[in-house]
């Protein structure tokens, strides 16, 4: 009987679990978990402040999950050390733990850069977990200013949590736009224009330079009054596991399509890793929940002795704030030609090279996106399909009869 | 698995089968009053090519489905082969909707999103798209490999 141990207990973690027992009934499964929780939905945490879901409603699978799996999880405890050779791992309790094979699922942690005077301020916050968001919570009253420090995705939903349920909401960024990692300037100026109109002010193009207790000292000279900090300034991917046990690692633990890392039985998925992004063509970290469950699932298969691979990863992003949803996939390479059509309400930005729709940025209307996003994730040329009437609008017509036939009349 | 097909040399164009898909699933009785005045949102979309050949598309239940292993709130499962959404775990991220090839999965008009579900969970028990096709351009049974 094989003994499967996976270090991690979020989505990737669910995900591997999901994969061994589609491949092996019959191997044991441990899971290290951190965290005093079983599986939930990070990105929810936003959610819950805005009171749209509970924590019960957060959990990602059933309650009987873990027994329904024959999974055996060690809450509240975490790795060590891989002893690659022995094949075993040591826990912080000091046990060992052997196994045939090993999944890392150790995801990333918030990254904060070094500030003067930090240490100065009381109610200071990071916005990745539930005790976080718990912590946050109560923290909070109708009275408190808010800062928060990073415009990206984690600070800005962390905004929209919070909208209603304090007095003030200022987020600063030292990009000069919103969302920087997924939007351009003319998407991120719609989307903060935006925001602004719900109430969320910006200091953009600058970064706080010093805290004095309940003040920060931007680099611009400009001081901000608050009563709780939200540090969401970036994550970093915990390779260190990998690393210290002699694997490869960059900004992510290196993984092939089929979620290996270079030690021998031992994989990796999910937002700890660094992996292909095939609209670019380069290795780059991207941290995405579906991304995380795809690897968790790819490398389960491989542990139980099947065969799996996950080779048309793309980074890709669905947020929306306030009713205005912005959906991103792909990349815009060097040379990408952009085709454009906006007006007050929306914008749609598609970006080709090379014969190949290479990404998007789409704000305001969301129909039937997925379409688009399997033009990138299939690399479909684009000679091979009507793309003047994919232009106007995502739709299967754009792809051929022989196409629809396939898709409309069989099973996939 | 019984699934939905389409007879696209039989479909009209006419769009019904996108009424009756918002019918049923409207939780009404009478289809005047569900429908009337409303913007529809269906979980079928009639799409027309350029030789002007129209067609629905709904679901695929996809042996190996993308919107489920994508939804970051666990509302998307796979039971049985039929491909359902809860509508209570759902917080309307959309990123099923970014995900899915087909485009069948759609925005429900609440913010949450929607699919076909086969009308296995409203009242009509069998696709009410393909009830109520008055060309039989749209069919239920069981084809390709058995899962």
């Amino acid at each position: 009987m094989k003994r499967y141990v996976i270090i991690g207990n979020g989505v990737a973690a669910a995900g591997c679990i999901e994969g061994i027992r589609s491949a092996d009934a019959e191997g044991s499964i441990t899971v290290i978990s951190a965290e005093n929780h079983p599986v939930y939905c990070r990105p929810l945490i936003s959610y819950y402040l805005e009171k749209k879901t509970d924590l019960q409603r957060m959990n990602y699978r059933t309650e009987s999950f873990y027994a329904d799996h024959g999974v055996t999880v060690l809450y509240g405890k975490t790795a060590e050390q891989i002893d690659a050779e022995a094949r075993q791992i040591t826990l912080n309790t000091g046990e060992s733990l052997p196994y045939d094979a090993l999944c890392c699922c150790t995801g990333s942690s918030p990254f904060v850069p070094p500030m003067t005077g930090l240490d100065t301020v009381e109610k200071k916050f990071s916005f990745i977990t539930i005790d976080d968001t718990l912590a946050l919570e109560q923290a909070v009253t109708p009275d408190s200013r808010v800062l928060i420090i990073g415009a990206g995705l984690i600070g800005l939903k962390c905004a929209e949590g919070l909208h209603g349920r304090v007095q003030s909401i200022t987020v600063c960024d030292l990009a000069p736009r919103v969302l920087s990692s997924i939007l351009d300037d003319k998407c991120a100026a719609m989307m903060q224009k935006h925001l602004e109109a719900n109430g969320i002010s910006f200091v953009l193009g600058t970064s706080a330079k010093e805290f004095k207790g309940n003040s920060a000292v931007m680099q611009n000279g400009e001081t901000v009054d608050f009563d709780v900090l939200v540090l969401a300034v970036g994550v970093r991917a915990n390779t260190a596991l990998v690393k210290n046990a002699g694997g490869e690692a960059g900004r992510g633990i290196t993984v092939d399509v089929a979620c290996r890392t270079s030690l021998p039985d031992v994989y990796a998925a999910g937002d700890c890793t660094e992996y292909h992004d095939i609209s670019s063509d380069s290795v780059k970290v991207m941290a995405l929940m579906p991304n995380a469950y795809m690897q968790g699932h790819t490398a389960g298969v491989n542990m139980a002795g099947g065969e799996a691979v996950f080779s048309n990863a793309i980074p890709m992003n669905s947020i929306g704030f306030f009713g205005l949803h912005c959906h991103t996939a792909g990349s815009q390479p060097e040379g990408c030609e952009m085709i454009e059509e906006a007006d007050d309400t929306h914008i749609r930005r598609l970006f080709v090279k090379d014969d190949r729709l290479t990404g998007f940025m789409l704000i305001g209307h969301m129909h039937r996106t997925g379409i688009y996003t399997a033009l990138i994730r299939n690399q479909t040329p684009l000679s091979s399909v009507d793309f003047a009437r994919l232009r106007i609008g995502p739709q299967l017509a754009a792809m051929g009869a022989a196409y629809r036939d396939k898709v409309l009349k069989g099973a996939v | 698995m019984k699934r939905i097909y389409v007879k696209e040399e039989w479909c009209l164009g006419c769009h019904l089968c996108e009424y009756n898909c918002a019918f049923a699933n409207s939780g009404m009785t009478d289809m005047v009053k569900a429908l009337r005045g409303k913007t529809i949102y269906p979980r079928i979309q009639v799409e027309q090519d350029e030789n002007g050949v129209t067609y629905a598309v709904s679901c695929r239940h996809c042996k190996d489905p993308v919107c489920v292993k994508s939804c970051i709130a666990g509302a998307l499962s796979k039971k049985d082969g039929v491909i359902e959404i809860d509508h209570d775990k759902c917080v309307g991220c959309q990123t099923c909707v970014l995900v899915c090839p087909y485009g069948a999965v759609v925005e429900d008009g609440s913010g949450a999103a929607q699919k076909c579900e086969l009308c296995l969970k409203n009242s009509c028990g069998a696709p009410a798209c393909v009830k109520g096709c008055p060309n039989g351009a749209i069919v239920y049974e069981e084809r390709g490999e058995a899962e």
